[in-house]
């Protein structure tokens, strides 16, 4: 428990309230921002720095301003609304409390989360490429058409219908 | 509380603040984000348990994040253009109102 560890744990924990509690959509976004920019340094932190930068790449970069872009596109970012919460608010937080108490006492009482810390050495990227290139290239294939599928359906769905 | 203890800790908070906001919110947008952030949530467990794993060399945690990450992406595109969908269809992004299959 280290003191690097709690600030990230600290900013992770804020960004995120922040971002399912602030009234402006675009503020929401920025905020989910900030927390995947924390997540990034968290894995970091626990040695994969190429995941690490893909966070940054792929949420911050590409995920979180495409969120922009659907706010400003819904026009969600100009008046915020009278009630974010829905009318059985209560219910959700309930919920997701229990959630939280179970997993936390899973956590507690598990064996598994008494393993000290493994010293070895750096994960290079070049072991990484080497893997998805024999051991995972199916699978890379498989992101490769899903990505395709799903960039192509995306523009199909938001396609404006033609008038008849 | 031992290091592997407080990340799962901690991503068992993200996935919850996730949850409670994908429960809680009437706009879609938000309800995405929350799943976005229950999404992470995994992944930081992914990472944590191949840095504690005694065969960080088979590379596992690493290979399923990059995949999730991938995954992630995904689907935020499908889904954000379905909410540009429904607004137009609904002139509106509140989960409340679009309450009807055949609109």
């Amino acid at each position: 428990m280290t003191i690097s560890f709690l600030i990230i744990a600290a900013l992770i924990l804020a960004a995120s309230v922040a971002a399912m509690t602030l009234r402006n959509l675009v503020h929401c976004a920025l905020a989910l921002a900030v927390a995947f920019a924390g997540l990034a340094a968290a894995y970091l932190q626990l040695n994969a720095q190429f995941v690490g930068f893909a966070q940054i790449l792929v949420y911050v970069g590409a995920v979180a301003i495409l969120i922009v872009f659907a706010v400003l596109l819904t026009r969600g970012g100009e008046a915020p609304e009278r009630n974010v919460f829905s009318g059985d608010w209560k219910w959700g937080a309930l919920v997701a409390a229990l959630v939280f108490g179970t997993l936390a006492w899973a956590v507690k009482h598990s064996f598994a989360s008494d393993r000290p810390l493994p010293t070895k050495a750096e994960v290079t990227v070049k072991q990484i490429g080497d893997a998805l290139m024999t051991k995972y290239v199916l699978p890379l294939e498989v992101i490769g058409l899903l990505l395709t599928a799903a960039m192509i359906g995306a523009v199909i769905i938001a396609m404006k219908e033609e008038k008849k | 509380m031992t290091p592997l203890a407080g990340y799962l800790i901690l991503s068992a908070m993200l996935f919850c603040i996730g949850l409670a906001g994908a429960l809680t919110r009437r706009n879609a947008i938000i309800v995405l984000i929350g799943i976005e952030l229950m999404l992470n949530a995994a992944n930081l467990n992914f990472i944590a348990f191949w840095r504690f794993s005694e065969h960080s060399e088979a590379l596992t945690g690493i290979m399923f994040v990059i995949f999730s990450i991938g995954v992630a992406a995904a689907e935020a595109a499908v889904g954000l253009a379905l909410i540009i969908a429904i607004y137009r269809h609904y002139k509106t992004t509140n989960v409340d109102e679009v309450n009807s299959l055949k609109g």
